[in-house]
């Protein structure tokens, strides 16, 4: 028995959205460093340019975690999932390919590589794609992994991160 | 523990990092990441989906381990890679503790890269989010 069908497997590759961020900002970088160290205040180099001119980068940095697609992008192709927003099988849905079906889904964990940091001003594209499918039998029965890989680029086409997501379907 | 990162040796402990979470800590997270999920903002909804209380976004114990690690590593170094799993819920009002340990130093191209295992545990020692980083001493 197996959840992924030929169809899956020849849609592995496929691109699954492309952003473009609005310039990162200064506000944006201070907002995310007081949320994510919070209830501690968060460096300064966060905060304060003259204190993040005397660190090694020289100026301001987003964090490593920041996400500058939070709640708005410049630019957005993505794929229509229509009502299955939040469901399953909305990736399948999405490309226009027969869903699995599954019922349950959990996060399973993600594995970021960085490049260049994010400053200020830069626009960041991000575009993913889905990149693997996998499947084993656990205490949840047959687990069906899927991995989505994200890679974001600066305005110079310097590599920021390539990230992968692996979504547990059961 | 090494006081000076750049000399640091395998089983060396980063300084952890601890925290109680609740809706304080969620809500400007969910504000910053545009992360409004009801069972990160509503008891109801938690256990709804089977957990005790609401519970705190997976993204947010990611974003605990960037701390512990880039704070530790201050201006010694940069992250190069981290990953982790999502194993246990961070439920309202838990302790969440950020730790780390160094595993590895080796040399690869004139560079100095140290691995650690890195994780954040509950009050009682129950790891949400176990993982791995690689750091560069640069």
């Amino acid at each position: 028995m197996t959840n992924i069908s030929a169809e899956m497997r020849a849609a592995v590759g496929r691109q699954l959205s492309r952003r473009v961020s609005y310039p990162v900002s200064r506000s944006d970088i201070r907002r995310w460093a007081l949320a994510v160290y919070y209830p501690e205040p968060p460096p300064s180099r966060f905060i304060d340019a003259d204190a993040a001119a005397k660190s090694r980068w020289g100026s301001i940095l987003a964090p490593e975690d920041f996400n500058p697609f939070a709640w708005i992008s410049a630019e957005e192709d993505v794929l229509d999932v229509g009502a299955a927003q939040n469901t399953p099988d909305r990736t399948e849905i999405g490309l226009g390919i027969t869903p699995p079906g599954l019922k349950f889904q959990l996060n399973g964990g993600l594995h970021s590589e960085y490049g260049a940091p994010m400053r200020p001003d830069d626009v960041i594209t991000s575009v993913s794609r889905l990149a693997d499918y996998t499947e084993r039998s656990g205490r949840l029965g047959l687990m069906l992994f899927t991995v989505f890989e994200d890679t974001w680029t600066n305005d110079d086409g310097d590599l920021v991160k390539r990230t992968r997501t692996t979504l547990i379907r059961y | 523990m090494s006081i000076n990162v750049a000399d640091a040796q395998v089983g060396d402990r980063l300084p952890e990092q601890t925290r109680t979470t609740d809706f304080a800590n969620w809500n400007r997270y969910a504000a910053v990441n545009y992360e409004f999920v009801p069972i990160h903002m509503d008891d109801e909804a938690g256990r709804s989906a089977g957990f005790a209380s609401a519970f705190g976004m997976g993204n947010l114990q990611w974003a605990y381990l960037h701390n512990l690690v880039r704070d530790w590593l201050g201006d010694a170094g940069r992250i190069v890679a981290i990953d982790c799993r999502f194993g246990s819920p961070n439920i309202r009002g838990a302790t969440v503790t950020a730790q780390g340990v160094v595993t590895a130093r080796r040399v690869q191209g004139g560079t100095t890269f140290l691995d650690l295992e890195i994780w954040t545990q509950d009050q009682d020692g129950t790891k949400l989010a176990p993982g791995t980083a690689t750091v560069a001493l640069e």
